[in-house]
């Protein structure tokens, strides 16, 4: 079907009749190599929220940074209230009343709310007089309910109180359009509520919000409006998000028809593949990341492992690896100790890693995809021959598994960097799988895939527990460890916080922020 | 051997480092790591006892030495904040060219005789306070007494002004400064320049007021690179690089000092007799600097004490994250 059709089949459904403050025409804007937003329009109406959904790499953090002055478009113009702008740096849009709040947050850890706040104002003009200024920010916190203290150091605040002083900032400067990037990425379930209740109140006082992200359930929940962003293109635009299914919303996200609910065969865990007991570890800042975490993970089961990031997650991957020194307690691999030995020791023992950062850690990105999947196994027949590496075994090698992995490139000698996020992580799932590996320690497997490519890594993981394999997934999307997990344990400061086999999601967030989950159930 | 008089010989003395680490310090709370402090107060020492000796006006030379080192130290700036080189190898590079230069341009300047000094004098009620009068008030240089307001001025400029805070942010965080309109390149160039203006002044305090002459590159004898480790040691901050300073040039003088006397405290003075003694001590000072500096190379280690957390990195703006 076309997108015009479903375009015109919403436009029919009547919205109120506001006036739209910001209409982007046209804009098309080039990356070396990307064209990251191509004759995108987008209109957004005075006091709604109106979310800007795509899959990761659509356009729409480049999009709304042009909105905000950060970037230039190529081509294509911007109106505000109808009138034509241009603005050559952030400071410009904010002057407009246009504030962002960047995916990353834009904050000095070491500098206090207030200081924060005034970075770059003309006001206080020399004597920062702090304590005066305390007053002003927290009257501006009180009136739109962002509870955050003034005084503290930004360093000290969780991230949903340091989204609050993001927010703060673009208020303070007197901002009447607030473009939110992925606000949701890094908090709780229960923060994200507590996020929502303060969009609502900023919209009813008459704040236009533009709320991005890639995941449907939330612009479901949150947005009066929807434009939907694909490969920089506009695919749907400004349709009312009620009365949108999540099917619809997706097809015009992805394209094609995606399928949400994937078969896990029932299956009894086996012994204990992974045993990870007490550990202490240290980040690389040299304060305690891990503080006496334990786990197990047993054969034939999928354990997920949740927590919102930094508490401890990448140490913890890191120790059972061993690129990582264990201070205090051990890992144990089917019966041998693994913590603080080399790396090598665990990969010979059937340790299989799916690293966070694919294009660092996981692969090496001038190597070609044959390089890429001999990593493990160069040393071993029939690729090594002697002191030598058998080219021959190798390319042969790596063809198998460009077969069997559906590896999209033209040949096995393409350099690893060319390949998309999608096809590179299946580079390093062919080389850590074909190893039969006993333990699958998989980092954000999916992480800025397309909804495509996320179906396949699943299906992967799904297919080694099948095959008796433990893994181990740790990640931040709390849907996928619903859905692939049999067991889930918490992480949070770097302590399990309990574990739930339920996939009960309230549960699982209240352990994120924090509560253990014998509180939780004693509390009830 | 006076304790007072090796104590106020040693804030005279600190008073170089103290200039030279207070405006390594600006340099580096801005995110710019300048290793050509030698350099710049050679340049410093040189242009002083120069100009004040070529036109007898000691006053001039201080000028001039401010100007030329913070005109050096621009090229640090532009390589390193415009054209994003490393700042190791440019700062080392700058140390090069500013002890080449004022070995040049000094050529012959030993010999210019004597010139007209800054002044010296007491601060009168203060002068009367028992010991820290006498080490602290009593005949010292103008520079000094400078170095005395110089040290919370800084503190207090940094810490509790918008300025400062700008500063503090160029050097945290310069992508947050930049996305609120805070120009993060300008301030950059302009601490580097900072740094530059005191460094000079600590080489001009050096070859005007202190130790008066030009004797090469041995007028700083390395006291740059005692600077540059102790903002480390000072974690920073200008209260404890004043703390280190002082300590420092106290040190200096009583290492000096103690090879003097036959006998010390009625016994047979080793320094005295044995001069391998007096090189080890000797030694002690730049021995502490090479360990800080290993020690605060480790980028861990850095950030731990307490570091600018963007040092060393240049900005360039919409990289990554943006
Ligand atoms: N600063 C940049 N330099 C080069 N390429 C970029 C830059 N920013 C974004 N891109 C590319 O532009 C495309 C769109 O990116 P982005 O706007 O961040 O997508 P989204 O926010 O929808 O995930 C991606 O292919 C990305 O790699
Ligand atoms: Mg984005």
């Amino acid at each position: 079907m076309s997108e015009s059709q479903a375009t015109a089949v919403y436009n029919a459904t009547s919205s109120p009749p506001r006036p739209p403050v910001i209409q982007m025409l046209g804009i098309v804007k080039r990356f070396p190599g990307v064209l990251a937003n191509d004759h995108a329009d987008f209109e957004v109406l005075e006091g709604e929220i109106h979310a800007l959904l795509g899959e990761n790499g659509a356009g729409k953090s480049t999009l709304m940074n042009i909105l905000a002055g950060l970037y230039r478009q190529d081509a294509g113009m911007i109106l505000l209230r109808g009138k034509p702008v241009t603005f050559s740096s952030p400071r410009d849009a904010i002057q407009a009343g246009i504030g962002m709040v960047h995916q990353h947050f834009m904050l000095v850890p070491s500098q206090t709310v207030t200081e924060n706040i005034l970075l770059g104002l003309d006001e206080p003009r020399f004597l920062l007089r702090l304590s005066e200024f305390d007053r002003k920010v927290a009257e501006v916190s009180e009136r739109f309910g962002l509870k955050v203290d003034p005084r503290a150091k930004v360093w000290q605040l969780s991230v949903g109180e340091q989204q609050r002083v993001e927010i703060l900032k673009m208020l303070y400067r007197g901002a009447e359009i607030l473009i939110m990037d992925e606000p949701t990425a890094v908090l709780a379930p229960q923060e994200i509520e507590g996020l929502f209740t303060t969009l609502r109140a900023m919209a009813a006082e008459g704040k236009t919000i533009i709320f991005i992200s890639h995941k449907l359930q939330e612009v479901m929940a949150i947005a009066d409006r929807v434009t939907v962003l694909r490969k920089g293109k506009v695919t749907a635009s400004g349709v009312p998000a009620r009365g949108m299914s999540r099917a619809e919303l997706a097809r015009l996200m992805v394209g094609r028809d995606v399928l949400f609910h994937l078969e896990k065969e029932a299956k009894t865990p086996g012994e204990v593949v992974l045993s990870v007991q007490d550990v202490y570890a240290e980040n690389d800042k040299g304060l305690p990341a891990l503080r006496g975490l334990s786990l197990e993970v047993r054969s034939g089961e999928i354990v997920g492992l949740a927590g919102v990031a930094g508490n401890g997650q990448r140490e913890l991957s890191q120790v059972i690896t061993g690129l990582r020194k264990c201070l205090k307690g051990q890992v144990w691999l089917s019966g041998e100790l693994v913590s603080n030995k080399p790396v090598q020791f665990g990969i010979q023992r059937g340790l299989a890693y799916i690293p966070e950062d694919r294009h660092q850690v996981g692969s090496a990105p001038n190597l070609s995809i044959t390089d890429n999947v001999i990593m493990k196994s160069y040393n071993k027949e029939p690729i090594a021959h002697g002191w030598m590496i058998d080219m021959t075994a190798a390319t042969r090698f790596a063809e198998d598994l460009k077969e069997a992995y559906e590896i999209m490139a033209p040949t096995v000698r393409t350099p690893a960097r060319l390949l998309s996020g999608g096809n590179l992580q299946r580079v390093i799932l062919a080389r850590e799988i074909s190893g039969k590996p006993r333990l699958i320690l998989a980092v954000q497997p999916t992480r800025g895939l397309d909804v495509g490519a996320i179906e396949g890594v699943q299906r992967l993981l799904l297919a080694q527990r099948a095959a008796g394999a433990a893994v181990l997934l740790i990640s931040e999307e709390l849907e996928e460890l619903i859905s692939l997990s049999d067991r889930i344990y918490v992480i949070y400061e770097g302590q399990i916080m309990g574990q739930v086999t339920d996939g009960n999601i309230e549960k699982i967030g209240l352990m994120m922020t924090g509560t253990p989950l014998s509180q939780i159930e004693t509390g009830d | 051997m006076d304790p007072i008089i090796i104590l106020q010989a040693g804030v005279a003395s600190g008073t170089v480092l103290l200039f030279a680490t207070i405006g390594e310090l600006f340099a580096e709370r801005a995110g710019v790591l300048n290793l050509g402090v030698e350099g710049m107060m050679l340049i410093g020492a040189m242009s002083a006892f120069s100009i004040a000796s070529a036109t007898g006006n000691p006053w001039l030379g201080l000028l001039v030495a401010m100007l030329a080192a913070g005109l050096i130290s621009q090229i640090h700036a532009l390589i390193t904040i415009t054209l994003q080189a490393d700042q190791v190898v440019s700062g080392l590079s700058l140390t090069f060219l500013g002890t080449g230069i004022s070995l040049v341009l000094g050529e012959g300047l030993s010999k210019a005789g004597t010139i007209s000094l800054l002044p010296n004098f007491s601060i009168p009620l203060l002068a009367q306070i028992p010991l820290l009068g006498p080490i602290f008030f009593t005949n010292q240089s103008i520079l000094v007494y400078a170095g005395y307001l110089l040290t919370p001025l800084a503190w207090y400029y940094i810490n509790h002004t918008r300025p400062g805070a700008h500063l503090r942010a160029v050097g945290e965080h310069p992508a947050a400064a930049d996305s609120l309109g805070v120009n993060v390149q300008g301030l950059r160039y302009f601490y580097v320049f900072v740094g530059g203006v005191l460094a000079g002044l600590a080489g001009a305090t050096i070859s005007l007021a202190i130790s008066p002459g030009w004797f090469s590159e041995l007028t700083t004898a390395g006291q740059g690179w005692i600077a540059v480790g102790l903002v480390i040691f000072a974690q920073w901050d200008p209260l404890r690089a004043a703390f280190g300073s002082y300590t420092f040039g106290a040190l200096r003088r009583l290492i000096l000092d103690i090879q003097g006397p036959t006998t010390l405290l009625g016994l047979r003075n080793p320094f005295y007799y044995n001069p391998y003694w007096g090189f080890f001590l000797q030694m002690l000072p730049y021995a502490f600097t090479i360990i800080v500096l290993v020690i605060g190379s480790r980028e861990a280690v850095r950030k731990r004490l307490g570091a600018p957390a963007a040092l060393g990195t240049p900005y360039i703006r919409g990289e990554r994250g943006l």
